[in-house]
Order: C-alpha cells, then structure tokens, then sequence
C-alpha cells in the first residue's frame, strides 16, 4: 500500500470487489434456478430463488422468477401478486405486465389482460409476445363479443390460443443487479416506430449459396417496403408492387392503389415492423417469404399477422406478386 | 392489413348512408356514429362509442357483433361483417346485417317536413295519435292529430312476421296489411316474458279482411323477451314487435279503440297539399251523401253507392230495394255526422271512414258508430261497404 493510497477510496474500492462476488453468486443461483425450473424441478428451483430473495429481497430477476414458478405451478394468486409487485416497483419492465395478463386471460379476465398488455407494449413497443398475446386477447374478447350477438356458446378456434407467458427479463444476462436490469429496459425500446427486421439466423433451407445471397436481398426489399410504409411515402411504398400484382380481392389494379393511398395517408403515423422472415428462394428470381407483421399507427393500437409475399425478380428488382394475410 | 379493411369498406358502402340533418334519437343515430367512425378510420372511437350504445341497451345484439368485429380487427384481419366463426350458421349473421341496414336506412329515410303518409287522410278529435307500419323497411311511425292532419312524432325498428306480409290463414307467420285499430292492452304482469313490456291487439281479421275469407287471430303489438333488446326483422308469428322502450313509449300515446295502426308493404308517401285536397274531396262527398239522404231523394241517396256495394249479406239491389221502402215511410229526416276519421286502405283503392252517425226520423231515431268504405269509381266517390264501427 503507497502512502498515497486515499483509504476511503481503497474501502470503496473494497465493499465494490465484496458487492461484485455477491451479486456474481447470486447470479449464479438464479440461472441455476432458471435452468431448474426449464427441467420441471420446481421445487428445487423455488429453494434456490428463495435463497437469493433471502440476501436480496428486491430483486428482480429473483422475483420474477418466482412468479413463472408459481405460475406453472398454477399458483395463480401468488403469481399474480408477484408480477403485480414488480410492476409497481419496476413499472418500465414489460415481461411482468405479459405474464400478469397470461394469468388474467387464464382466469377468463380479458379486460384485465387487455390493460396489462397495453402496459406492457406502452413500456416496450416493439415488444413482439405482448403483441401476439394481446392479438390473442382481442380475439377472445371478439369472440364473447359474438356469442353475446348470436346467443350461442361458440367454439372460437382462436380462443383457445393459450396466451403465452415470457420466460425471461429483457437483460437477463447481464448480472442479476435490479436497478440495472430496470434502467437497461426503460432505455432500450424508446425509438418506437422502427423496422425491426432480422433474417432468420437458419434460413430453414439447404439451399446453395447463390440462393442464400437471395434470401438475404429479398429481406432487405421486405425491410425496405415496411419502411417506406412507416413513412407514409405511398410512391415509394407502391414502387415495391410488380406490374402484374394480383390485387388481394381481385378489384383493379387502379381501385387497389387507390385504397392503398387512402390507408396509407389516412393516419397520422403508421409503424409497420417485419419480424421472423422466413424466405424460400425458387430459382433466381421467385421468393416467398413469410413473417410476422406489426402495425401500429395512431387510430389502430396494434395488430400482428402473418404475412406471406410472393415476389419475383424483374430486370434486377424484387417486386412483390402477391400479398396474403394469414398462414 | 387489406383485408383489414374489408368490412368497413362493405359498411360504408351497404350499411352507412349518413343521415344528413335527420333530427334522429335512439340507436340508430348511435349505430350510425359508429359506421363513421369506422368508416373515418377511428376504430379507437368507434369502439368507444359502440361500447356507450352497449352501455345502453346491453342486449343489443346488432352493438355486440359490430364490437366482436373491432375488437377482431385488432387481432387477426377481418373477411367480412360479423367475422364469426365458419362453424356459426350464416344466417344468424346475416339476420343481424339486415337489422343493420334496416335500422340505417330508416334513419336516411326518415320523414321530416312535408312527407306525410297517403292513409291519413283525416284523425278525428279523439284520435291523439295514429301508427303507421312499413313492412319493408321494418320501421313503426307514429303520426300526431294536429287539428285533424297527422304530425310525425317518432319512428322505431319493428319485427314482423318470419314470412312477410298479406296475412290471409290461421298459422302462416305473416303480418297482415290494412287497418287496423288497438283493442286493448295487455300489461307485462299478464304476460309471459316472451311479450316483454306489454302487448296491444289489434282488431285482425277487420270487415275486410273477412269479407275475403281471412282468417287467424291474435296478431299484437307487443315486447321484447328481457335478455333481448330486438329481433330480427323477420321473426314473429306475424305480430308486430318493438324494443320494450319504444312498445313503452307507443303505449303512452295508445288508445283503445281509438288509435289506428295502418299496416303497409311500402308506405306510399305524399305531402300536405295533396292530402288535403284528397281528404277534401272525399269530405265533399260525404256531406253530399249526408244531405242527399236528409232530403229523402232516395235515387239521389243510393247515386252514392258503388255497383258492388255490400252491407253483410245485402247487395246494392236488396240495400236499395230496403231503403226506398223504408225511406218513403218518413216525412222527415235529420242526419248528423261528426268524430269523422278517414283512413286509406293499404294496397287497395277505397278509404275507411268512420263517423259518429245521429239519425232523427218523423218515425225511428238512432245513434251509432258507422263505417264505410268509400271508393273511386268512375271519377266518383261512391260507397263500397256500409255497417257498424
């Protein structure tokens, strides 16, 4: 030790080192409970969650955690009072207000899971789950909505979608610190209306390298049409349309873009995001490729769909043939 | 996203025609609220605001499959209006559509000003208010006696019979087309849910309706069970039948044996000029009647009376033969006719007109309640049918 050393700062630097192993071992515990929980060992994984709860009774990750356990376990009401407290005490996290309506929904409370899953996306926008769940809400709110006009007891195919719940906090791999794991999560989603396009890491093909080269383009054209439909450039939007496009209903080519100007120029803001693209590439110039679609704009919360577009390469360009919502 | 749009494109194209200036209450203005929000592209306030009209009247059928469609449109891209499952029988659904566009084309088409229905030609003093019926809009409207001319007042969605109009047999499920008047009213505590608020019968089968071998009975105004705010258009047995409110709201202008309910396929509609030169006319001929019969002319008295004239079983020629025989008795005669009320008949050329008839004789006197039917024939009034009212 120099005598320069200032021993406040060597203490601080102390308790940080001791602070760091902590939260290291916590860590630990919580991802060995985690992998306990995903083999179907409940009971170890909650003595475990309860062990970090004990040092660190705050804790996020821990708490939600604990929450999922008695979640599958279907201890609903202690779930539910788990995820309830860390939305209150965390209220920018997403994932507690997803499993929160996951249980709501599960107890035939649409309303009440409506308003979490919009509390969910309001805190991460391009929450993807939160979105299909919240589609799934709404398709079960429809559905009571219908047995309520036609007097009957349907069997609406979608109702029986199980909502499902999230497994893990945004951050999760970084340590266990709460406030971080807070913090990181109210900063990461603020730029709301992006494209959030990716590939499929494993394009689900074998195909040669040529139509991998393929694939990767014709992602870059669905990236590009969601964009310039975000950004309400109807032309631009348009332009990605072959000449032959088999209009959706069949109407006019003319009539079709003239409604597409409509619903394109109606809102005020419009964000369409491109996620999970699946492309298959026939030959050199046919591809199809199907991904989840989101739209948002200011008089529509949000939808999510399945899109499949047909495109074929013309004097070097992809442009899309047809246009098909749904599997 | 294209599909999306399916249906609110159908709803503006077939559901919504905007009421301009209609001076509309009920849900139908709210209904149309709706479709243009839905139309304007604000599902957010149109969701709100079907949400109100549900709040309203939550057995609204109609409300809740236009919200099980917002909602849908939230998750998955809607076909078509009522987006149910294929497994609901279509017909269920398009019951529903017909009531929508039913109920949007009453609003659109509602009188206001100087449209008047051609039946009403005159209300008497008594009669506060009448009922018109329009089978194929499916619309009751209530007409006001202002000084003997009708005033319209309101207007209401009804149901009626599962298979149209023109009742002829005991069974058939159809509404009759005439008119009619209330006999009666029966109260909920009388009824069955099924009758909801209340029920007025009216007089089916009328001198007419016997006259060509109708029958069948028993065909009322009436509610609406609890749990259901409307029926479909076409449903009943034949009755006509309201929302609880709006039956409510009749029974407080009803009068029994007063209030006429007019029954059309199509209500045939004219103005105030036109009316009031018809019902002058016909008043015209009455008078003329009237006095012809006081002078005791009878060749003049019987001029009145139509070539196929029939009173119960007597023909023109035992009428005729029975007058001229009766009338030659007297030396003289006082006729009195007032309360006069003068009713189009639906599909058919003659005018029901009833009065109060005080008859004075040198030899017999009488009071009665009098009905005829009067006729156009050959550019004249003339009577088809005379009896008691």
């Amino acid at each position: 030790m120099t005598p320069s050393t200032d021993p406040r700062k060597a203490l601080a630097a102390l308790f940080a080192a001791l602070l760091a192993a902590t939260t290291v071992a916590l860590a630990d515990d919580v991802q060995d409970a985690s992998k306990l929980l995903k083999s179907g060992q409940h009971q170890q994984a909650l003595e475990r969650v309860n062990k970090v709860l004990a040092a660190k009774p705050k804790d996020a990750q821990a708490r939600f955690l604990k929450g999922l356990i008695f979640a599958e376990q279907g201890n609903t009401r202690e779930a539910t009072e788990i995820f309830l407290g860390l939305t209150k005490d965390y209220p920018d996290l997403p994932e507690p207000y997803n499993n929160l309506a996951v249980i709501y929904a599960s107890q035939g409370q649409y309303d009440k899971a409506r308003g979490s899953l919009e509390q969910s996306i309001r805190t991460h926008p391009s929450y993807a789950t939160a979105y299909e769940n919240l589609g799934d809400v709404y398709a079960k709110l429809a559905s009571q909505a219908y047995d309520k006009a036609l007097q009957i007891d349907s069997a609406n195919p979608v109702a029986k979608n199980k909502l499902a719940l999230v497994r893990e906090l945004v951050g999760g791999a970084a340590p266990a610190k709460s406030a971080a794991i807070a913090v990181a999560a109210a900063k990461e989603p603020v730029k709301a209306p992006v494209v959030v396009a990716a590939a499929d890491p494993k394009p689900a093909t074998d195909k040669p390298v040529a139509a991998k080269a393929g694939s990767a383009e014709v992602v870059d054209v669905v990236n590009a049409w969601a964009k310039a439909w975000s950004a309400k450039n109807v032309e631009a939007y348009l332009a990605f349309y072959a000449k032959d496009f088999k209009t959706p209903g069949g109407e006019a080519r003319a009539d079709w873009e003239k409604a597409r100007r409509q619903r394109i120029s109606a809102p005020k803001s419009i964000a369409v995001t491109v996620e999970s693209a699946k492309v298959s590439v026939a030959g050199d110039d046919r591809a199809s490729v199907t991904f989840r679609q989101g739209y948002r704009s200011d008089v529509i919360k949000s939808t999510t769909t399945t899109k499949t577009l047909l495109l074929a390469r013309t004097d070097g360009r992809w442009l899309i043939q047809q246009e098909r919502v749904g599997n | 996203m294209d599909m999306r749009r399916a249906w609110p494109r159908l709803a503006a194209a077939a559901l919504l025609v905007v009421a301009c200036g209609a001076r509309a209450a009920g849900p139908e203005k709210a209904l149309s609220g709706v479709l243009e929000a839905i139309e304007a592209n604000r599902l957010d306030l149109a969701t709100q605001r079907v949400e109100t009209l549900l709040a309203a009247h939550p057995n609204f059928r109609l409300a809740h499959l236009i919200r099980g469609d917002l909602l849908f449109a939230r998750a998955r891209p809607l076909e078509t209006f009522g987006n149910v499952p294929k497994t609901v029988p279509r017909e269920k659904v398009e019951e529903l559509r017909a009531e929508a566009l039913l109920r949007l084309r009453a609003l659109r088409d509602r009188p206001n000003g100087d449209r008047l229905p051609r039946y009403l030609l005159q209300l008497h003093a008594e009669q506060k208010h009448a009922l018109v019926v329009d089978s194929r809009r499916s619309r009751l409207y209530v007409f006001e006696n202002v000084g003997g001319r009708p005033h319209f007042v309101a207007d209401y969605y009804v149901t009626l019979g599962k298979n149209g109009v023109e009742k002829t047999r005991e069974g058939d499920q159809k509404t009759p087309i005439g008119v009619y008047h209330v006999t009666g009213n029966l109260p909920r505590q009388k009824l069955t849910d099924f009758y909801g608020a209340g029920a007025f019968p009216i007089n089916y089968p009328n001198a007419w309706d016997r006259r060509l071998g109708r029958n069948g009975y028993g065909i009322w105004l009436h509610g609406t069970p609890s749990d259901t705010y409307s029926r479909p258009p076409r449903a009943s047995d034949g009755c006509i039948v309201l929302a609880n409110a709006d039956l409510e709201a009749i029974g407080r202008t009803v009068q029994i044996g007063l209030t006429p309910v007019i029954i059309a396929d199509e209500v045939d509609w004219t103005d105030g000029a036109a009316l009031e030169a018809e019902r002058k006319a016909l008043a015209g001929a009455i008078e003329s009647w009237r006095a012809d019969w006081e002078s005791r002319d009878t060749g003049k008295y019987l001029g009145h009376y139509a070539a196929r004239f029939h009173s119960g079983e007597q023909d023109l020629a035992d009428w005729s033969e029975h007058k001229r025989k009766v009338n030659g008795a007297k030396s003289w005669i006082k006729l009195a006719v007032s309360r006069v009320s003068m009713l189009q008949y639906p599909r058919e050329n003659f005018v029901v007109v009833s009065f109060d008839q005080d008859y004075r004789s040198s030899n017999l006197s009488n009071a009665m309640r009098k009905r005829q039917y009067w006729i156009r024939e050959d550019g004249r009034w003339r009577i088809l049918y005379e009896g008691g009212g």
